[in-house]
């Protein structure tokens, strides 16, 4: 039988199938972090059961860490509350933690990859509706709830039913200034937030062929905003050379006879998907979100859609604009490059490159939060540091910061913040804040003007 | 976990579509490290004017609607995976939410914390918002057992889907946990198999 790239992960991972219901799920790496595993600790620990794999889990503190010194006691009770725990408990089960501080803490999706951590072919399981992201290495990984993180700790598996299929194909050559995040913000706003519910999504055509590993990466990050667990994109020589020599990498031969086995993964021709879409990448423009979650978006230079809707209305009724209306030349004070999705080093390059030579306009607050310590020395080596100083930006340290605004890193209520994150949702960057996702580029276009601009004009 | 039969109570309507976990629980609020007490801030930033004063629009805050169903509109629960959006409404009170679809992670959650999610059709979910907008008191049965949500007055009632095993541990009180520990045997010879 023909298989997928999705179907030889998981059938290489069933432990079991329970007649009528779910699969056991083996999982062969489980990230953690400071938000959602404090109370799977307390259970195992309220229960008397013990943590079964120990070293195949890895933790970093990220969610709730603050962005500038990071060297100081963090003086939020409940944040240093919840870090000290994380602490605690990673130490009391003998579990890796790379925290506040250490050279390899970042972001759980910048930092796994970066080590070599995150392998085609594997389960990968973490808190954290991202957890997509590693997909880009043809990895089986995804989000789940604390009482799942609680699962795993327990037993190294999950109680779940097979998902369906889903496969995005997008074909030819992308414009200028069209980026990774433009793509799978153009694929939400063609098919909504629920499309890939219940479905695991593969990634497919020339597109993701010819991406980078970090472009691939922001593809799969987004794809649980389509609603789909989880994103895929078949390992190929990209991907093999990504991964070799990072350290937790196979080495020497391994390493050979682990790219063996990973170049059998691709889904085979003539396999069938439960559903497909397909798209001409010609048609991709850069992207802009209008609305409160990331299936309203539109082309740069588009106008809003006027849609007859109480849930509608009452999201531009939040964000302050009108249907029918075009976005360029809102005139905006925050400018957020950083998240899950886009703080990696290729971002903070693409930013650099249009911003070198450039001023920050005056109106502007524009946050640089690098995804890992590992970003933000490769920020500092390749001399970007200097360039965004000289622009007005201010680069601060690792962590999630205004993605989800935990922290200090809040944009003010009633002000717009064009953001490199994946989330428009009402107040996820701060109370009555109306943030607008969009790439790099048009971020650091946006920082510079003041406002929005039809960043396709302005490239040379 | 609490074992979940039969359910009949009064329902309050939320008809927003695409409502997620950051609206359930705002980020600001998973600071904790024990799973009590987010039901004080539940939906707050839709409950509370930034002021701190309660908004009087919300029907979380309209006395006339009280019971522990919640009705809400397509793709509830999407967005983060945090678990803490299924405590928020347990915490709160609520022991089933109804809608027309479900966000994959949230349901889990859901169905892990004994917090029923109850898939209608797009249909029905108007009637069920039709009904309670009419009459707040309009009560309705959920039984887990016949998979049946019923009105109690009108004999309108529609069947609803739910996974065999998590029906089963619904009804038993179960949680996966154990039956994953039972299971110990079995996954280390899985493990030994593939090295």
């Amino acid at each position: 039988m023909k298989k997928t790239l999705f179907d030889k992960v998981w059938d290489a991972h069933v432990v079991d199938s329970i007649e009528n219901g779910p699969d056991i799920l083996y999982i062969d790496k489980h990230l953690i972090h400071e938000v959602t595993s404090p109370q799977a600790f307390n259970e195992l620990e309220e229960r008397g059961i013990p943590i079964f794999r120990p070293d195949q889990i890895v933790a970093t503190a990220d969610h709730n860490t603050p962005t500038l010194n990071q060297h100081l006691p963090i003086k939020d009770d409940l944040s240093r509350n919840q870090l000290d725990a994380l602490s605690s408990n990673c130490q009391k089960h003998g579990i890796t933690l790379y925290k506040l501080g250490h050279k390899y803490n970042g972001i759980v999706h910048v930092m796994a990859p970066e080590l070599g951590i995150t392998q085609p072919g594997m389960t990968m399981v973490c808190g954290d509706s991202h957890t997509s992201t590693h997909g880009a290495f043809g990895t089986i990984a995804f989000g789940i709830g604390t009482s799942q993180v609680a699962q795993v700790f327990a037993s190294q598996c999950l109680l779940l039913e097979k998902p369906k299929s889903l496969r995005v194909t997008v074909n030819g050559t992308l414009r200028p200034g069209v980026l990774p995040k433009d793509v799978i913000l153009y694929i939400i706003s063609q098919l909504g937030t629920n499309a890939g519910t219940g479905y695991f999504c593969e990634y497919a055509g020339d597109v993701f062929e010819n991406m980078s590993m970090e472009g691939r990466m922001t593809v799969c990050n987004m794809s649980i905003e389509m609603g789909a667990r989880g994103g895929m994109i078949a390992p190929d020589q990209t991907t093999f050379d990504y991964i070799q020599d990072r350290k937790f990498a196979p080495k020497g031969e391994a390493f050979h006879e682990s790219v063996a086995y990973w170049q059998t993964l691709p889904t085979d021709e003539g396999a069938e998907f439960d559903k497909e879409y397909f798209f001409d990448a010609s048609e991709i423009e850069p992207m802009l979100t209008y609305g409160t979650n990331p299936g309203m978006g539109i082309k740069i230079n588009g106008n809003i859609p006027k849609i007859n809707d109480s849930s509608f209305k009452k999201s531009l009724e939040y964000m302050n604009f009108e249907a029918g209306a075009s976005l360029l030349n809102t005139p905006v004070n925050y400018v957020f490059i950083g998240s899950c999705t886009n703080s990696r080093i290729e971002d903070f390059r693409i930013a650099a490159h249009y911003i070198k030579g450039r001023k920050k306009a005056n109106n502007v607050t524009a946050w640089l939060v690098p995804g890992s310590k590992q970003v933000e020395a490769q920020i500092q080596e390749e001399g970007l540091k200097t360039i965004f100083e000289a622009a007005g930006f201010e680069l601060r340290q690792p962590g999630c910061s205004a993605c989800l605004a935990m922290n200090e890193d809040k944009i003010p209520s009633g002000e717009y913040c064009v953001s490199t994150s994946n989330r428009n949702f009402e107040g996820r960057q701060g109370q009555g804040a109306r943030t607008i996702l969009a790439s790099p580029l048009v971020a650091a276009a946006t920082a510079i003007e003041g406002k929005i601009i039809d960043i396709t004009k302005h490239l040379n | 976990m609490e074992k979940f039969t039969k359910l009949v109570s009064t329902a309050i309507p939320l008809n927003i579509e695409n409502v997620d976990t950051d609206q359930i629980i705002p980020a600001r609020f998973l600071k904790a490290t024990n799973k009590k007490g987010f039901g004080d801030n539940l939906f707050r930033d839709w409950r509370y004017t930034q002021a701190g004063e309660k908004d009087t629009s919300f029907v979380l805050n309209n006395d006339s609607y009280t019971g522990s169903i919640l009705i809400a509109g397509t793709n509830f629960g999407c967005g983060s995976s945090r678990e803490h959006a299924a405590w928020a409404l347990s915490d709160y009170g609520f022991k089933v939410i109804v809608s027309s679809f479900f966000a994959d992670i949230f349901k889990g959650n859901s169905l892990n914390n004994g917090l029923l999610p109850v898939q209608v059709s797009e249909a029905f979910l108007n009637r069920l918002f039709e009904l309670t907008n009419a009459d707040p008191n309009v009560n309705f049965e959920i039984n887990l057992d016949a998979q049946s949500l019923s009105v109690l007055d009108t004999n309108e009632s529609e069947f609803f889907e739910i996974d065999p095993y998590k029906k089963l541990c619904l009804l038993n009180g179960y949680d996966d946990i154990d039956f994953l520990i039972s299971k110990k045997e079995t996954i280390k010879q899985f493990e030994i198999s593939r090295a």
